[in-house]
C-alpha cells in the first residue's frame, strides 16, 4: 500500500480500552489507485480492523456554484459537465429540469426522446465502468475494466459523432437539446442498444459466480435500509437496500411513464448486492432504450420561442431532481428577476452517499474498506464541486 | 412530484402538534410553486421530528440543505412631507416637499431544506430557518439528528456560508482546509488576488 502510513501513540484509549495490540492512524489517500480521484479517508486501526474512519474531501473544489452564480442561466450548462465527469448527459438533464421548472418552459417531444436515449446510454457507460472499478479494486486487475471500458468507448463515440465531445457533451438546453440526431445515428444507438445484452452475459458468466467475487462482497459494508433513507443514500445504493425508490418512477419527469422497466431491488444492501443492482439496472436502461428508439417521432428539438441567452426568469424559485446514474441529482434555483441566478446549488449524490461511509467500514478491515468505498460510486468532480 | 399536502395543512398540523411554534407561510410566485415554510430556531428540531414520524406526512428524507445569503439591502423610496419653507419674500409657508428616505433592512443567512417522502411518494416541503444577523449570531440549530442526511450539507452551510448549526455531532470545514478565515459563498466575499500565493498557500 502506497498510502502514508503515521504511527500514533494513543496511550490513553489503548490503556482504556486494553487492547494488546498497536493503535495506527493511517491516511489512506489523497493519490492512491483506490480513492477514484483525490480523496482521503483518516482511518484508524486496532490491528486490521478499522475503529475510525473519517472521508476527508475538497482537494478538487473549485466553488462550481459561485462560478455559476456568476455566469447567465445558459453558461451555467457546460459546467455542469464537469460535475460528474463521467455522466455530462444526466447532469444537463438534471440542471435543464431545474430551470425548465423555474421559468415554465415546455419541452417538445423528440427532445423528451432524445433525452432519454441519451440518459439511460449514460447509465450504461457509467454503471459497466463502476462494476470494471470495483472488480480492479478487488485486484482483478485489468480484464473487468477493460471489457466496460470497450462498451464505454462505443457509447463515447455516439456521444461524440452527436455532440463533438466524448464526455463534455454540453448538449442539452433548457426547453430541448442542441442539435438533432440523423437516422444514421439512431441506427448506431439501436445497434449499441441490441448487442449490450451479449455484453452483459458474457461479463456475468465472467464475473457473478465467481467465488472470489463472491467471498470478497457478500456480506461486507451491509448498509440497512432505515439507515439508508436516513442518510439521504440515493441511487442504486439506496436499493440495493431493499428500498424502492427510483425518481424514472416517482416523480415521471420528462416521459419515464411511457415505457415499462422494473425497478431492482437488493436484499442484504451489501457490496454483492449493490453489484448486482447495477448490473439489473443495465438490463432494465436497454429495455427503456429499445423503446424510445423504437417510438422516438419527428418534430422540432426545441421551441424556437425558447430564450436561451439573456433568459430573466421571474423571481422565484425552483428545486428540480432527477435519477441520475450515481443517486438523486438535484439543483435548487433562486432568481431574483435577473439573468444569473442568486442561488445556485447542486445536490451531488456522490457526496451524500459517502456519509454512511463509515457505518459501513466500522469493523471490517484494510482491504474491505477499499471495496466498500469502490461499491459507493464517487466522482470528485461532484463531490467537490 | 406531486405535493399531496399543501403547506396549509402542514402548518395546521406543525402548530397543533408542536405547541408554541412560529411558521409562517413564504410564497413562491415561480412557475413551480413550490411554497415554503419558515420555522422559529426554538422549535426547529421538534418540528422536524414531527415531520419525520407523523404518519400522514411521513418527512423521511432530507434530500438538500441549502445555504442562501441575503446581504443588508437599503430600501430607497420618495415620501412626501409637509414642511414650512419661508418664502422669498419673508412669509412662513407649509409646502409639499418630496424627500427621499432610505431605510436598511439587515441581511440575514437562511438554510433551505427540501424534504421528500419515500414512504408516502410526496414531496417537495420546503423548511426554511434564518438568522439573527450575518454576523456573530449567524446561529441555526442543527437538524442532523433528526436527518442525517443534513451532516455533510450543515457542514457544507457551515464551511461557504458561516452558519453555526448548534447540535450538529461534527462541525468543522468540508470543502475548503482548516485554518481558512472567510466564507466564499457569500455575496460579499472578495477572492484574493490571483498573485497573492500567501493569501492562497496558508
Amino acid at each position: 500500500m502506497s498510502a502514508m502510513v503515521t504511527r500514533v501513540v494513543l496511550e490513553e484509549e489503548e490503556s482504556a480500552r486494553g487492547v494488546e495490540g498497536e493503535l495506527l492512524e493511517i491516511s489512506m489517500g489523497p493519490h492512491h489507485p483506490s480513492t477514484h480521484g483525490v480523496f482521503r479517508m483518516d482511518v484508524r486501526l486496532d490491528g486490521e480492523r478499522v475503529t475510525r474512519l473519517k472521508p476527508v474531501f475538497g482537494y478538487l473544489h473549485r466553488n462550481h456554484e459561485k462560478i455559476a452564480e456568476k455566469a447567465s442561466y445558459l453558461a451555467a450548462i457546460p459546467y455542469t459537465d464537469r460535475l460528474d465527469y463521467l455522466c455530462s448527459m444526466t447532469n444537463n438533464w438534471g440542471y435543464a429540469l431545474a430551470v425548465e421548472k423555474l421559468a415554465g418552459i415546455p419541452v417538445p417531444e423528440r427532445a423528451e426522446y432524445i433525452r432519454v436515449i441519451t440518459a439511460e446510454l449514460t447509465r450504461l457507460q457509467n454503471h459497466a465502468s463502476l462494476i470494471g472499478f470495483l472488480l480492479q479494486d478487488m485486484g482483478a486487475s485489468g480484464t473487468p475494466l477493460m471489457y466496460a471500458f470497450r462498451e464505454r468507448e462505443k457509447i463515447l463515440d455516439l456521444f461524440e459523432s452527436l455532440t463533438g465531445a466524448r464526455m463534455m457533451c454540453n448538449y442539452m438546453r433548457f426547453g430541448g437539446v442542441r442539435v438533432d440526431c440523423s437516422s444514421e445515428w439512431l441506427e448506431a444507438a439501436q445497434n449499441i442498444a441490441s448487442s449490450f445484452p451479449q455484453f452483459l452475459d458474457e461479463y456475468e458468466q465472467l464475473l457473478t459466480g465467481n467465488e472470489i467475487l463472491m467471498a470478497r462482497t457478500q456480506g461486507v459494508g451491509a448498509l440497512s435500509a432505515e439507515l439508508a433513507v436516513n442518510a439521504g443514500i440515493t441511487g442504486p445504493m439506496l436499493r440495493a437496500s431493499g428500498v424502492n425508490y427510483d425518481l424514472r418512477k416517482v416523480d415521471r419527469y420528462g416521459i419515464y411513464d411511457r415505457f415499462t422497466f422494473r425497478v431492482p431491488l437488493g436484499d442484504h444492501g451489501d457490496v454483492y448486492d449493490r453489484y448486482m443492482i447495477r448490473l439489473l439496472e443495465m438490463r432494465e436502461s436497454v429495455k427503456i432504450l429499445e423503446q424510445a428508439l423504437a417510438a422516438i417521432p419527428e418534430g422540432p428539438i426545441i421551441d424556437p420561442k425558447t430564450r436561451l441567452r439573456g433568459l430573466r426568469p421571474k423571481a422565484g424559485e425552483a428545486y428540480g431532481r432527477i435519477e441520475g446514474p450515481k443517486g438523486e441529482l438535484g439543483f435548487f434555483l433562486i432568481s431574483d428577476g435577473s439573468t444569473n441566478p442568486y442561488r445556485y446549488k447542486v445536490r451531488p449524490p456522490s457526496m451524500i452517499n459517502l456519509t454512511v461511509l463509515e457505518d459501513m467500514c466500522l469493523g471490517r478491515n484494510v482491504a474491505d474498506v477499499v471495496v466498500i468505498l469502490g461499491s459507493v460510486d464517487i466522482v470528485m468532480g461532484e463531490v467537490d464541486r | 412530484m406531486t405535493q399531496a399536502i399543501s403547506v396549509e395543512e402542514i402548518k395546521a398540523a406543525m402548530e397543533a402538534a408542536v405547541p408554541g411554534c412560529r411558521a409562517e407561510i413564504l410564497r413562491n410566485e415561480s412557475p413551480s410553486a413550490q411554497h415554503s415554510l419558515l420555522i422559529d430556531h426554538e422549535h426547529a428540531v421538534n418540528v422536524a421530528a414531527f415531520l419525520r414520524d407523523d404518519m400522514a406526512l411521513r418527512l423521511d428524507f432530507c434530500s438538500c440543505v441549502s445555504g442562501v445569503d441575503w446581504p443588508d439591502r437599503e430600501i430607497t423610496e420618495k415620501v412626501k412631507v409637509k414642511k414650512t419653507v419661508t418664502t422669498p419674500e419673508g412669509e412662513a409657508q407649509e409646502q409639499d416637499v418630496e424627500e427621499t428616505r432610505k431605510t436598511m433592512i439587515p441581511g440575514f443567512l437562511e438554510a433551505v431544506y427540501h424534504l421528500f417522502s419515500i414512504e408516502k411518494k410526496h414531496g417537495p416541503v420546503v423548511l426554511r430557518m434564518r438568522t439573527v444577523n450575518r454576523g456573530g449570531d449567524a446561529r441555526l440549530p442543527s437538524l442532523t439528528p433528526v436527518w442525517r442526511s443534513a451532516e455533510f450539507q450543515e457542514r457544507e452551510a457551515f464551511d461557504l456560508y458561516g452558519i453555526v448549526f448548534e447540535g450538529h455531532p461534527d462541525l468543522r470545514r468540508i470543502l475548503m482546509w482548516e485554518g481558512f478565515a472567510d466564507y466564499p459563498m457569500r455575496k460579499d466575499y472578495v477572492p484574493p488576488a490571483e498573485d497573492d500565493v500567501e493569501a492562497v498557500a496558508k
